[in-house]
């Protein structure tokens, strides 16, 4: 399960809109072991692409570092897909290289309306989550739970032939 | 001699969940020799079967991108710090198609690079045995 502010949900669709129709993407740094997402930072798509998406190294390394001096990690790791859906694909998953981080998806290819989907990937293994969208400004209590997608909760991909 | 080396969260299981490991090498290449002397296996998930730095990650010497230094060629000195991380990327793309890309890109640029040489190349040598050039 993703808990996630929708203060912050929102500066990343803000952030998937604005450089549709190439990909964007980001982290959502928190501390370590809290598994909650509290920092924002919108990375450049070094690669400039529609169907690809890429860290700058160098704003990575930097990044990286800013997070280790706050005691902090990368909770979430999100990028869009600008013309399919929420999901990740083959691509996503021979990269994911932090089994501890949230990914989350956005798809912009609706001009009205968002998917937004969060996956574990370990060892190449996908597993999609709940994402929790807490209202701190409204009540803190009153929290909305979201299932998006309809997919299995677990997909194989070694197996499933995608 | 020692070079300190930051070891990502996914590689720990080969250090004994070690943050920070020492090794020694007068390149990129020896260190990663050394340290899976030590942390076997590690070295492997690193460099590719055909001795390439594996593109899944990124390797910094100090506060450079070894990419930018000669890649596993680059030069190591003592009280060097090498920070290893995952490289973050993916997309709607197939990984076939990204990677037939990058290759493309790498071609075009060796190509812009070697231009002058590869016009007179062309210009010598017998049309049946030109060099392919990407079309772009």
């Amino acid at each position: 399960m993703l808990s996630i502010d929708r203060s912050i949900v929102d500066a990343i669709v803000a952030h998937a809109r604005r450089d549709h129709p190439d990909e964007a993407c980001g982290v959502v740094a928190g501390p370590v072991g809290s598994d909650a997402p509290t920092r924002h930072i919108p990375m450049e798509n070094a690669a400039r692409s529609m169907t690809f998406y890429e860290f700058d190294s160098m704003e990575q390394l930097r990044v990286w570092r800013e997070m280790e001096d706050r005691d902090e990690e990368p909770v979430v790791i999100y990028h869009s897909h600008t013309a399919t859906e929420a999901y990740p694909s083959r691509t996503d998953v021979s990269f994911a290289g932090e089994p501890g981080a949230h990914y989350l998806l956005v798809s912009t290819r609706e001009p009205d309306t968002e998917e937004i989907r969060s996956f574990r990937i370990v060892d190449g293994v996908v597993t999609e989550e709940p994402v929790r969208i807490l209202d701190a400004g409204v009540d803190p209590h009153a929290v909305q739970s979201y299932m998006f997608g309809q997919s299995p909760a677990t997909v194989d991909y070694e197996c499933s032939g995608r | 001699m020692a070079i300190e080396v930051r070891i990502p969260t996914i590689l720990r299981s080969y250090t004994g969940g070690a943050k920070v490991v020492e090794g020694g090498g007068d390149t990129l290449d020896d260190l990663l020799t050394d340290l899976d002397s030590r942390h076997a296996g590690l070295r492997g998930r690193l460099v590719t079967e055909a001795g390439a730095l594996h593109r899944f990650v990124n390797v910094y010497v100090n506060d450079e991108d070894v990419r930018f230094l000669g890649a596993l060629d680059a030069k190591l000195s003592d009280g060097d710090s090498v920070t290893i991380l995952p490289a973050v990327a993916g997309g709607a793309f197939g990984f076939a198609a990204a990677a037939a890309i990058a290759q493309h890109s790498a071609a075009a640029a060796a190509i812009a690079q070697h231009s002058a040489a590869a016009a007179i190349a062309q210009h010598a040598a017998p049309a049946g045995r030109r060099a392919p050039v990407a079309a772009s």
